[in-house]
């Protein structure tokens, strides 16, 4: 039975990716992003991984989603035909395909209790956390305690990814170069410092995006 | 304005049940699905519905963006100060055991206070985030 | 079995391989890092794939069960983490194309080089 769920979930998941890349309007690409995320968590509750499906699901689907469309509501969502020919990139997606399920061939079957992946650290984690961590979920655990280095490690990536965004965001929209009759000149930006511009218009955009993200999917339903 | 009542009304209603339940995840990470991480976000969900329909500033009025970024390098600096905590006590970096006369209390400890300033980071970042792409107004070109 | 135990690889590689199309075919910046997104959740699905024991439940610990099967708990943690660090990676890579959208009036690949020959 659960094979059953298994197989329906991947084909769909296959299928939303397909359609996202021959989605040329990007709001609607977005929220099929969207819908790609929540088949995922539901296909990461199926392998039993609860807490990876639970962080999927609010990530993918909420903030992710929050963001694509901030972007596009700044950068515009149309989507120009490509120029190029996609052969030479069908090619080499192909070969690299073909080379990767050649590789597939030796890995043992899925769902094998003997695979190596099982047998490492993993049975310590399951049968000492319970006496020397005490902590029921062993994904907590093994988290916080075990791993918990590596753990402060992604919390430092993400702090760095803040001052990331920080940095190249929070500036205000900086003057344009334009080349023009031969020569570089300067533009400056149309709307300066927004941030300080207030309330309304952002509070406007958001809800034009609601609206247009509408229209796109009425166009494509 | 008036013609978004429904959505006005609903997210005044959802918006405390989505900090508690964040809370709610936060807590019984150790004995169910959740965490630190998975709470984080879904704080930070709430208030990212509190901008969607009030408005970014006045969500800024209640959560200033100096206090998410302070939340930000906060969670962080707790996680790195249990590490230092635990070798002023003896230990090793990060080694929970010694925070308490029972080994395994320390561990409970230890994790509660990681979890929580993963929790805290997580949801600074998020915030922090959506401010900064919120914030931006577009150029016309 | 075995053909069955493969499928789930190979529906990895199906969906890794469309990411890579996407980021390497497709000249919209914003198209390229949801390509990115999909290749990322591939390669969180064939993590969580090979952690997966068969007749095996969550590992979080039920009281009295002595037989239970647990699966592997070390995936869940690593992809966890990739996860939020995911998004957080990619809000920087949005704001990069926000940045180049002011700076050349454009996300196209093509329009960016001729503008910047």
């Amino acid at each position: 039975m659960i094979e059953f769920v298994d197989i329906a979930l991947l084909v769909l998941l296959g299928i939303t990716a397909f359609s996202i890349i021959r989605q040329k309007n990007l709001f609607a690409a977005v929220m099929m992003v969207g819908i790609y995320s929540l088949l995922s968590a539901g296909l990461f509750v199926v392998m039993d991984a609860v807490d990876v499906a639970f962080t999927e699901a609010a990530v993918g689907a909420g903030i992710s989603t929050v963001l694509m469309l901030g972007t596009l509501a700044l950068v515009g969502h149309s989507e120009h035909q490509p120029q190029h020919r996609p052969i030479l990139p069908l090619f080499v997606v192909i070969l690299t395909g073909a080379v990767l399920v050649y590789g597939t061939l030796d890995i043992p079957p899925f769902g094998d209790a003997s695979n190596p992946a099982h047998h490492h650290v993993a049975p310590h984690y399951l049968e000492e956390s319970e006496h020397e961590i005490g902590v029921p979920n062993v994904v907590t655990s093994v988290l916080a305690s075990y791993r918990g280095y590596d753990t402060m490690g992604e919390t430092t990536v993400i702090f760095a990814a803040l001052v990331g965004v920080l940095l190249l965001l929070s500036l205000g929209p900086r003057p344009r170069r334009v080349f023009l009759n031969g020569r570089w000149i300067t533009v400056a930006a149309s709307e300066k410092d927004a941030s300080k511009e207030g309330v309304r218009d952002v509070q406007e955009d958001s809800v034009q995006v609601s609206h247009e993200e509408e229209d796109s999917g009425d166009t494509n339903g | 304005m008036d013609d978004r009542v429904i959505l006005r009304v609903g997210a005044k209603i959802l918006i405390p049940f989505i900090l508690l339940f964040a809370l709610y995840v936060q807590f019984h990470g150790d004995y169910g699905p959740g965490g630190g991480f998975q709470a984080g976000v879904i704080f930070a969900a709430g208030f990212v519905l509190y901008a969607l329909i009030y408005g970014l500033g006045n969500v800024k009025k209640v959560l200033p963006p100096r206090a998410v970024y302070v939340c930000s390098a906060l969670g962080v600096l707790l996680y790195a100060g249990v590490g230092y905590v635990t070798m002023a006590l003896g230990g090793n970096f990060l080694d929970y055991g010694v925070l308490a006369h029972d080994p395994e209390h320390g561990q409970h400890y230890g994790i509660l206070l990681v979890e929580l300033g993963v929790l805290i980071t997580v949801f600074g970042v998020m915030v922090a985030v959506f401010y900064a792409f919120a914030g931006r107004r577009r150029v016309d070109t | 079995m075995t053909a069955l135990g493969l499928f789930n690889y190979w529906a990895v590689i199906f969906l890794m391989m469309v990411g890579f199309y996407t980021l390497i075919a497709r000249g919209n910046l914003v198209k390229k890092i949801i390509g990115l997104n999909i290749f990322q959740t591939s390669v969180f699905i064939l993590y969580i794939t090979m952690g997966k024991i068969t007749g095996g439940t969550a590992p979080i610990f039920v009281e009295g069960g002595e037989d239970v099967i647990y699966s592997n708990p070390i995936p869940h943690v690593l992809i966890l983490t990739a996860i939020v660090v995911g998004v957080a990676t990619s809000a920087v890579g949005l704001s990069l194309v926000i940045r180049i959208k002011e700076a050349f009036g454009t996300i196209e690949e093509d329009e960016i080089q001729d503008e910047s020959l």
